[in-house]
């Protein structure tokens, strides 16, 4: 038992190492390394896009595509050193996650000969930034009960319909969008999956608004939205298959991405030396003593779980049960720590300026950290899925399974 | 990357659990909670039999001299099964007292003893219920050794113990006792797990020998090591206690449907797995630590101790509650880890001793550094 890279990895590791020096620089101690894939405005989308291409041109994009299709049939392990090793440079946010780990992947099994020339080797180089059109104002958890409706008109097919919680939309060149092709059949039967420009004027996007003050995801509005019948991805109402590949995929690229950076238990202690909580420094304080510390070891817990996700990866099998938990207790536990951050900072001297950064670092914590107890398959569908696909418990009660969706 | 177990260590896990089956069944363990001592020998002598006892020891003694991955695989099938026997108290702390710190004569004495199964060495490390095992105040003075110990695990069964006790310049440090002495009183304790059988000793001008090696540092290594132990032994634990659940969920129906299908049942049992599947990989961490002999040993026994404590307390607690009224009972099977999960907090200090060994070894760690 131990964390060392084996002969292959090292070497591959070496490699990636030996390129990124040569094209890039290491982030400074003190540079927060680049763990998200969203970016703020369009300067840092055209720098993204710039990396992207130099990557590409290189052989470093689209690792786990097979060679075929411009990929390097990397195995899932060679995918999880290269994020690491990529994350310790100055590198822009990988706008691509999206195209190349969920799209792309989707296109290959799904896509017709056309479709994968004309999508996939552009959204390896860049060109092409894909956004998610899945969840919408009535159907998150519960995906399959989207109302966005797609009519065949001839060779046309006419959508209409709202998504919401798209990352990137704003900036995205296209859209993998899932839309009710036939409302007649029970609900997972009756859906269909189409690629879409987003340049068409019938398709509008605004920018949403979290707690946190900050704006990553969008709603889009479709109106009359017409493509041909090869914008279709997969067979007509078989878009809950493709959607289901996409959603594994999605699954697999948060497995081996980097952990959500977040704040360190540690820098609770550092904090906690630094105010006071009654009348003397908090750190003496027992019940904030016993805080920091239980932090820490679930902190740990979930560090060492992605190890042993990375290790199942290394031997060449699929994450195993580990996997599910890290996803379920992250969240939460960076929305304590938020809270216990700002607790600690607010006792002492509320928002003055001995402790302002410390209030703002931890409210920022704190109203981000809901993001990842609801994105990806919230907690409770976290729960229910360790519930029954490890723990083997029956299924939920389903009351809409055998009805024609408009029945429901 | 290779953090977790080899094929091998499977294969060893297999054969164990297999022996564990067949010996150290539930019906055994509500037996043992009757009975006037709850010690389950016939298992103890199935392992030492199978050369269990003497995995850790090293050959020139009787053992098999593995290391502590295959210590930890032991532990977690123990904590599974159940099983009425002194493994932490011989296997994590007495073994390796007397083997690391240790005499010549002592290792040649005791060990194979105890590989064997003819002699159980216990250890006698807390005083008044969970005081940090360094911070004592039973003296040895010119060999003779005074004071109080408890809880003892198992101190009715053993032949020696492994006793924490100031020295003359009032540093604790381990002494070896032989209970049989007439200077020693053992008294039985009504313990929450009379599966473990467990006992105050008093001892009064006991002749007593040093284990030589046995200074501050060397203490808390042992310490952090078997605590490590007691994770797996506490995941073990643990996680039968969930597959019990399960399996309940899945058999008992209301309103018409399993009750495992209602999300109020299924959503804590999902709690259950992500705790002990968080505990896991500190044990691991711990396992690493111990097995590599690395420095951050300390700080991996204390997050691996902090989270089994976690989730052995809420897998047991909400096992009895998902079971309903029959989990409320004494002939069902929740109790069994309901009680053992708490003998294990015991034995090796609640959570604030080592959530303050975190910290402080944190600190020092950041001292170090700058």
């Amino acid at each position: 038992m131990d964390f060392s890279d084996s002969p292959e990895e090292a070497a591959f590791r070496a490699k990636a190492r030996d390129w990124l020096d040569a094209n890039t620089t290491r982030r400074n101690g003190s540079e927060k390394a680049q763990d998200h894939f969203m970016a703020r405005d369009a300067d840092e989308v055209a720098r993204a896009r710039d990396w992207q291409a130099r990557k590409a041109d290189a052989g470093w994009a689209g690792l786990t595509w097979p060679r075929a299709f411009g990929g390097r049939d990397a195995t899932p392990i060679e995918q999880v050193i290269w994020n690491q090793e990529e994350g310790r440079y100055a590198v822009p946010p990988n706008v691509f996650l999206i195209g190349i780990g969920l799209v792309g992947p989707t296109v290959m099994i799904h896509g017709t000969e056309d479709q994968k020339t004309r999508f996939l080797p552009r959204a390896l180089t860049g060109e092409d930034i894909w956004c998610q059109l899945f969840s919408e104002p009535a159907a998150g958890s519960d995906l399959a009960g989207i109302r966005t409706r797609a009519r065949r008109e001839d060779d046309e097919w006419v959508i209409s319909g709202q998504k919401v919680w798209t990352s990137g939309a704003q900036y995205s060149t296209h859209g993998i969008l899932l839309a009710r092709t036939d409302p007649q059949v029970p609900k997972h039967k009756g859906m269909t999956m189409f690629l879409v420009d987003m340049s068409d004027p019938a398709i509008e996007t605004r920018p949403i608004r979290q707690i946190s003050g900050s704006s990553s995801f969008n709603e889009v509005f479709i109106d009359n939205l017409r493509v041909p019948d090869s914008a279709r991805l997969g067979g007509v109402s078989e878009g809950w298959k493709v959607a289901l590949t996409t959603l594994m995929n999605e699954r697999f690229s948060i497995s081996v991405g980097r952990a959500s950076g977040g704040a360190r238990a540690e820098e609770l202690i550092d904090l906690a030396t630094r105010v006071e909580r009654n009348g003397r420094p908090a750190i003496e304080d027992d019940e904030v003593r016993a805080r920091i510390a239980d932090f820490i070891a679930r902190q740990r817990g979930l560090e060492f779980t992605s190890y042993r996700v990375m290790t199942s990866l290394s031997r060449g099998q699929a994450p195993g049960e580990e996997g599910s938990i890290g996803k379920l207790l992250l969240g939460k536990l960076r929305q304590e720590m938020g809270a216990f951050g700002m607790d600690l900072a607010g006792t002492s001297a509320g928002i003055s300026a001995k402790v302002g950064d410390d209030v703002a670092r931890w409210r920022n914590e704190y109203l981000t950290a809901p993001g990842n107890r609801i994105a990806g398959g919230s907690d409770e569908i976290q729960r229910t899925i360790i519930g029954e696909r490890i723990l083997g418990l029956p299924p939920e009660v389903r009351v809409d399974k055998d009805v024609a969706f408009s029945e429901l | 990357m290779n953090f977790g177990f080899s094929d091998e260590h499977d294969a060893i896990r297999d054969t164990l659990a297999r022996m564990l089956r067949d010996h150290a069944t539930l019906a055994v363990a509500h037996d043992c909670l009757e009975a006037a001592d709850g010690f389950d020998s016939a298992t103890w002598t199935a392992l030492a039999d199978g050369g269990w006892l003497g995995l850790a020891i090293a050959e020139d003694y009787g053992g098999a001299a593995m290391g502590a991955i295959e210590l930890a695989i032991v532990a977690e099938e123990i904590g599974r099964s159940l099983a009425a026997i002194p493994f932490g108290p011989v296997l994590g702390l007495a073994i390796p007292a007397i083997q690391d710190l240790g005499t010549q004569s002592q290792r040649e004495n005791l060990l194979p003893r105890i590989a064997e199964g003819r002699m159980i060495v216990t250890a006698a490390l807390a005083e008044d219920g969970g005081s940090a095992p360094e911070r004592v105040s039973a003296k040895v003075l010119q060999d003779r050794l005074s004071g109080r110990k408890s809880p003892v695990s198992f101190a009715s069964d053993a032949s020696f113990a492994i006793v924490a006790a100031l020295d003359e310049g009032g540093t604790a440090r381990f002494y070896l006792a032989d209970l049989s002495d007439p200077s020693v009183s053992i008294s039985a304790l009504d313990a929450i797990d009379r599966t473990r059988p467990t006992s105050e000793i008093v001892f009064h001008d006991t002749p007593v020998e040093l284990l030589p090696g046995s200074d501050p540092a060397a203490i808390r290594t042992l310490l952090d090591g078997a605590a490590v132990l007691a994770a797996f032994e506490q995941i073990g634990l643990a996680e039968r206690a969930l597959f019990l659940t399960r399996d309940y969920a899945c058999e008992r129906q209301a309103f018409g449907r399993q009750i495992g299908s209602f999300q109020a049942v299924k959503h804590r049992l999902a709690d259950m797995f992500a705790k002990i599947e968080l505990a896991r990989s500190n044990a691991f961490f711990g396992a690493w630590a111990l097995a590599s002999g690395d420095e951050r040993l300390s700080e991996a026994a204390a997050v691996a101790r902090l989270a089994a404590l976690d989730a052995v307390q809420f897998t047991t607690e909400e096992s009895v509650q998902l079971h309903g009224g029959i989990g409320f009972t004494w002939a069902a099977d929740p109790h069994l880890f309901l009680r053992r999960g708490w003998q294990l907090k015991a034995e090796l200090g609640l959570a604030d001793l080592w959530r303050e060994r975190l910290l402080c070894n944190l600190a020092d760690g950041q001292r170090a550094a700058n």
